[in-house]
């Protein structure tokens, strides 16, 4: 079975849409991944960047090869962009609103041992 | 092995390396798409290292007061022992990924022997490199499979390069008397172990990715005395032409 250039083909349709995203576009690069970092261990990853790839292995050194050449990370994902689900702020303000009139909802009447770090 | 050979040693390895970079710096800019661009271009940079490693040890050895930059820019075509495979043009990305592929693994075993010997400085250079050849053989060996077992006409360009590259492949597990040496030493595998594990590795990757070893019998030979093929004398003419126009410039 055909890897990679196989599937290729089928990305290969012209792109009729002008304006079309660019996790949408099907062109000869292979689709879209976002790539997630973690700078050391137990720390969040944190998104880095993205990059083109045909399938998940060649994703991974795609990734490797543009993110974590300098000793950025000591972890990575990988996923595919069009795998998130993402909230546009300006068209719901009902998901970003704070609800700063209710002072209980913010944990700021605790106080941290100094041995917390990374809160 | 003394200085001397110890030195003629470590060139050997150098000019693999060396050339083998430049190689695959022609490739910039030249990428199939960005990603793969970058990762030729590191597969060069780590190679480069090396090379830069290799060739200030084998200076110091030498102790006849010339730098790496001596070593890499004010010798002759004669003077190079680069394996003839690595010298061989990028005809298109499948030579470069054949190419490449069967030099990750003659350099994997040949680290893994330097790794272990107890010379500081070599070992050193050998357990950073073997890091990097580890992650060259992945990313190689992942588009013998993807082109290989691709398209009929991948499959057709991996198997046009690697029956073009075939025949450079003995110089790989030949032996002459410094490697004899070097042998003795502990410093490189046996050429019949070398050639064990070279087949052993390419037979079951090409198995995988429909490709066919081809039945040459003829191997060429004569790096090892300076000869080449007519593509080195044109890379030196390019990567020395700076030294070569304005000696000693520095900037």
């Amino acid at each position: 079975m055909a890897r990679g250039f196989g599937k290729q083909q089928q990305h290969t349709q012209k792109n009729t849409q002008q304006n079309k995203k660019m996790s949408e576009t099907k062109d000869t690069q292979g689709k879209l991944w976002e790539v997630f970092i973690q700078s050391k261990k137990g720390l969040p990853f944190k998104h880095c960047g993205s990059v083109h790839a045909f399938d998940k292995e060649m994703a991974v050194q795609n990734a490797r090869d543009l993110y974590t050449r300098r000793g950025e990370g000591k972890g990575m994902w990988v996923v595919p962009a069009d795998a998130i689900v993402a909230v546009d702020p300006a068209n719901d303000a009902s998901f970003f609103e704070p609800a700063d009139d209710k002072v209980y909802r913010h944990p700021t009447f605790y106080e941290l041992p100094d041995g917390i770090k990374n809160m | 092995m003394d200085h001397i050979n110890l030195s003629k040693f470590c060139i050997r390895l150098g000019d693999h390396c060396l050339i083998m970079a430049h190689r695959q710096s022609e490739l910039c800019s030249k990428g199939p798409f960005l990603e793969e661009d970058i990762a030729q271009i590191n597969l060069g940079l780590d190679l480069l290292g090396q090379a830069e490693a290799l060739l200030i040890y084998a200076a110091k050895l030498e102790g006849k007061g010339r730098t790496a930059d001596d070593l890499a820019y004010r010798r002759s075509e004669r003077e190079f022992h680069n394996f003839m495979l690595t010298e061989q043009p990028n005809t298109d990305f499948a030579f470069v990924i054949v190419r490449q592929y069967f030099m990750s693994l003659y350099l994997l075993k040949t680290y893994q022997v330097l790794a272990e010997v107890e010379d500081e400085t070599l070992s050193g250079i050998a357990l950073k490199a073997l890091k990097e050849l580890t992650y060259h053989e992945r990313h190689l060996s992942m588009w013998i499979l993807r082109l290989g077992d691709g398209t009929d006409e991948s499959q057709q360009r991996m198997q046009t390069a690697v029956n073009e590259l075939w025949m450079f492949l003995g110089e790989l597990y030949e032996e002459d008397a410094l490697d004899l040496l070097a042998q003795q030493a502990s410093y490189a595998p046996k050429g019949e172990e070398m050639k064990t594990f070279l087949m052993a590795q390419i037979t079951a990757k090409f198995t995988e990715a429909s490709l066919t070893i081809p039945d040459s019998i003829y191997m060429t030979t004569g790096s090892k005395q300076g000869i080449h093929t007519e593509y080195l004398g044109f890379i030196l003419t390019e990567m020395q032409y700076l030294q070569r126009a304005y000696p000693d410039a520095k900037w």
